[in-house]
């Protein structure tokens, strides 16, 4: 048994070095990245942006739901109400150098405003530089969701816009209890 | 007196080992880019490829590294011992080149007693070990240097006893004469229990994987060297390339007859392609197998290689006899 078990061991290793010494021939695992460029998936939790709904309106509503539930407290805003009533944020900004991109806050946001992308390659020199503000955050478009306009379903002026026209929206009476 | 020295004959005694010694260090220093690579290779990685075409001035990268790093002595440590064992480590197996026969026409010194002289450095350079694991004042230091200790005992015993055959064989320690005996049969194959033994006890030698308990990154942070950095870390480092280079060189000698002719090759060539065969087992050793305990290389060491030496002297001292 003793030497049987010495001319096992010593013909497993052999044989795993056979294995690794088979590897050579294999394709190599690492990717170039610099070069090549990363597939993310499209749900990747990534950059936040703030979008406008369909109309090109800003859809942040300043409810302040993504600055109390983000978990290290990078989100600062402020409310601004504009002409018609509806608010809007005077400043957003975010701390990049503290987020970590847990995605909280698009989970929270009630109109779809704040929204992750794919882009991580947001490195800096300068941490001052991590701080984005609203201008740097806003785009134009409507990101992932392109439909929802959540003054069509919800707000104190029952009036809202589709496709350039002034629509009136129906009054939930809300102190009912049938749907 | 200028004209005497530079007079021909001394040039060429001069500059034939600086030379070697340049073009070692250099080689060693590469090895250590070269084994990344490899073992990159092995791993399905690409290793270091950023410095240079496909990262061949890595080498440039780590020494610029190496020697503008601050030399820092721990004010803790035994001064004398700390700056002399990276030295130790440096030179002794360096010297061990001086005797390898590159070709029968290049080689530094014919020593009669070629092996011997390998075995007393071999058994200097453990002091190295010893020293800076000791003179280091840590505590993961002094494990390192205790385990050397322990494997020290194991190896050292058959890494003697394991040439011996071959020596009997050649009935001469001169390594040439050694060579010249492999005339018709490489030694490897009726030495192999010799073989396979020196070859596990180099790499035991080298503090290579699996045997490089003294050095263990994982658990002991680097081991005897950890105290160490900037320039005397990088004769530590180049050290053990050193070591490699030289024992597997002496390899390729003793079992597979140097630079004998080998299928019409000139000498040169075919001596640097069996020692390179030997460095590139050493890394993929590296890549495959893992470390075990040192109170089982001292199992291992003990109960199973000196059995395998002395049954292989024996089997050898029958046929010489016969
Ligand atoms: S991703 Fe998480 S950490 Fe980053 S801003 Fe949103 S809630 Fe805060
Ligand atoms: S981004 Fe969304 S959650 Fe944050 S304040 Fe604006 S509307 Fe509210």
């Amino acid at each position: 048994m003793f030497f049987y078990n010495i001319i096992r061991y010593f013909f497993s290793n052999i044989k795993s070095m056979f294995i690794v010494f088979m590897n050579i021939f294999s394709k190599r695992e690492t990717l170039l990245y610099p070069e090549k460029k990363v597939n993310i998936p499209p749900r990747y939790r990534g950059r936040i942006i703030l979008t406008r709904d369909s109309n090109g309106e800003e859809r942040c509503v300043s409810c302040g739901l993504c600055a109390v539930v983000c978990p290290v407290g990078c989100i600062s805003l402020q409310k601004k109400e504009g002409k018609n009533g509806r608010w809007y944020p005077k400043f957003f900004r975010i701390n990049f150098s503290r987020c970590i991109f847990c995605g909280l806050c698009e989970e929270s946001c009630p109109t779809t405003a704040i929204q992750m992308t794919r882009d991580f390659e947001m490195s800096e020199y300068k941490r001052t530089d991590l701080v984005y503000e609203k201008k740097d955050l806003l785009i134009s478009g409507p990101g992932k969701n392109h439909k929802y306009n959540f003054y069509e379903k919800s707000g104190k002026i029952n009036i809202f816009k589709k496709n350039n026209k002034n629509i009136k929206r129906k009054i939930v009476d809300t102190k009912k209890i049938l749907p | 007196m200028i004209k005497n020295i530079f007079n021909e004959f001394s040039f060429i005694h001069v500059m034939k080992p600086l030379l070697f010694l340049f073009s070692i260090i250099f080689f060693a220093s590469s090895l250590s880019f070269v084994e990344r690579r490899l073992l990159a290779l092995f791993q399905n990685r690409y290793g270091p490829n950023r410095v240079g075409w496909n990262g061949c001035l890595q080498i440039l990268a780590d020494t610029i590294k190496m020697f503008f790093k601050e030399d820092w002595i721990p004010p803790f440590s035994h001064k004398f011992f700390f700056v002399i064992s990276p030295i130790i480590s440096f030179i002794s197996l360096l010297l061990v080149v001086a005797i390898i026969p590159f070709s029968t026409s290049f080689l530094i010194i014919n020593l009669d007693i070629g092996i011997l002289f390998f075995l007393m450095m071999s058994s200097l350079s453990v002091y190295s070990i010893l020293f800076s694991g000791w003179s280091s004042n840590n505590k993961y230091s002094l494990l390192g240097a205790m385990r050397a200790a322990a494997q020290t005992i194991s190896y050292e015993i058959f890494l003697g006893l394991s040439l011996m055959g071959v020596v009997a064989q050649a009935k001469s320690f001169n390594i040439i004469d050694i060579i010249n005996s492999q005339k018709n049969l490489w030694n490897i194959l009726p030495q192999f229990f010799g073989f396979i033994v020196f070859f596990i006890s180099s790499l035991a030698l080298c503090h290579r994987h699996p045997f490089d308990q003294p050095e263990a990154e994982q658990e002991l942070a680097d081991g005897y060297h950890i105290e160490y950095s900037g320039i005397k870390f990088g004769m530590f480092f180049i050290g053990e390339y050193i070591s490699i280079i030289a024992v597997s060189s002496l390899m390729s000698c003793l079992f597979l007859a140097g630079g004998n002719n080998f299928l019409g090759l000139p000498k040169f060539l075919c001596f640097s392609l069996k020692t390179l065969f030997f460095i590139f087992t050493f890394i993929l050793i590296r890549a495959s197998l893992p470390r075990p305990r040192y109170d089982k290389v001292m199992y291992f060491g003990w109960k199973i290689l000196l059995p395998i030496t002395l049954f292989n002297l024996l089997i050898t001292a029958f046929f010489i006899l016969n």
